[in-house]
């Protein structure tokens, strides 16, 4: 049985307006490399240059954060389901220098 | 691109911004095919000092996008206020910004709300456009 992740409005877009997708894997970095696998679109705006998580991106197993259990290494059942949910952030120039 | 505030909506988010004054002011916006019909305020939740910045914390996300679906509408993006700055996205706003949403800012100068201007996130995440706001 296969997993699913819920998709926030503004991803939206770039999985054909679906709210949620079916992916495969073992472990929550899993899925979320088979999403961008199926989704290439959504990589920068998960995944920093770097390749980690943004800071603003919140994956949750269930209802857990995935911060709380083992981040993308967490393990996942059948049927298990993710969600994808923002966190909006922003403030003005000063503080960043410019 | 362009975003048209429905009836009320410009009033709400300039009273937002005064009221939290000098703090900054956060919330949804709601509505359907480029037109924000009303908003919904939210909390600012950052643990950086609300003059400067806001956040809007995931359990409040999901429930903007509830009270979206409820209203039939969706959520098109979200609003905030930069007091005593210019209605323009900071670098920390772009680090943070979403695809596809709008990203509505009214200035408060001294209480008083000044000019309002909204942004989109470009596709590669360099920058931001700014888009045409009218009043529907």
């Amino acid at each position: 049985m296969p997993n699913t992740i819920n998709i926030p409005t503004p991803l939206r877009p770039f999985t054909e307006k679906k709210e949620a997708v079916e992916v495969s894997g073992a472990t929550v970095g899993e899925l979320l490399a088979d999403l961008t696998k199926k989704y290439d679109g959504l990589r920068k705006h998960l995944y920093t240059d770097e390749g980690k998580l943004r800071n603003f991106v919140n994956v949750y197993l269930n209802d857990e954060d995935i911060r709380y259990l083992q981040k993308e290494q967490t393990p996942v059942k059948s049927g298990d389901t993710l969600s994808i949910v923002p966190s909006v952030a922003g403030g003005t120039v000063d503080g960043y220098g410019d | 691109m362009a975003l048209s505030l429905g009836p009320g909506v410009d009033a709400a988010i300039r009273a937002h911004g005064v009221e939290t004054y000098p703090n900054e002011c956060c919330g949804a916006l709601i509505g359907r095919d480029g037109v924000v019909v009303t908003t919904y305020a939210l909390p600012n939740t950052t643990e950086e000092g609300p003059r400067r910045r806001f956040l809007v914390r995931p359990s409040d996300y999901q429930e903007a996008e509830k009270r979206a679906a409820q209203a039939g509408g969706d959520l098109l993006g979200f609003y905030h206020s930069h007091p005593d700055h210019p209605a323009r996205p900071s670098q920390y706003d772009l680090d943070h910004a979403w695809p596809f949403f709008s990203y509505v800012i009214v200035s408060v100068r001294e209480g008083v709300s000044e000019d309002m201007t909204s942004w989109r996130l470009r596709e590669d995440r360099s920058a931001f456009d700014a888009e045409e706001l009218t009043h529907a």
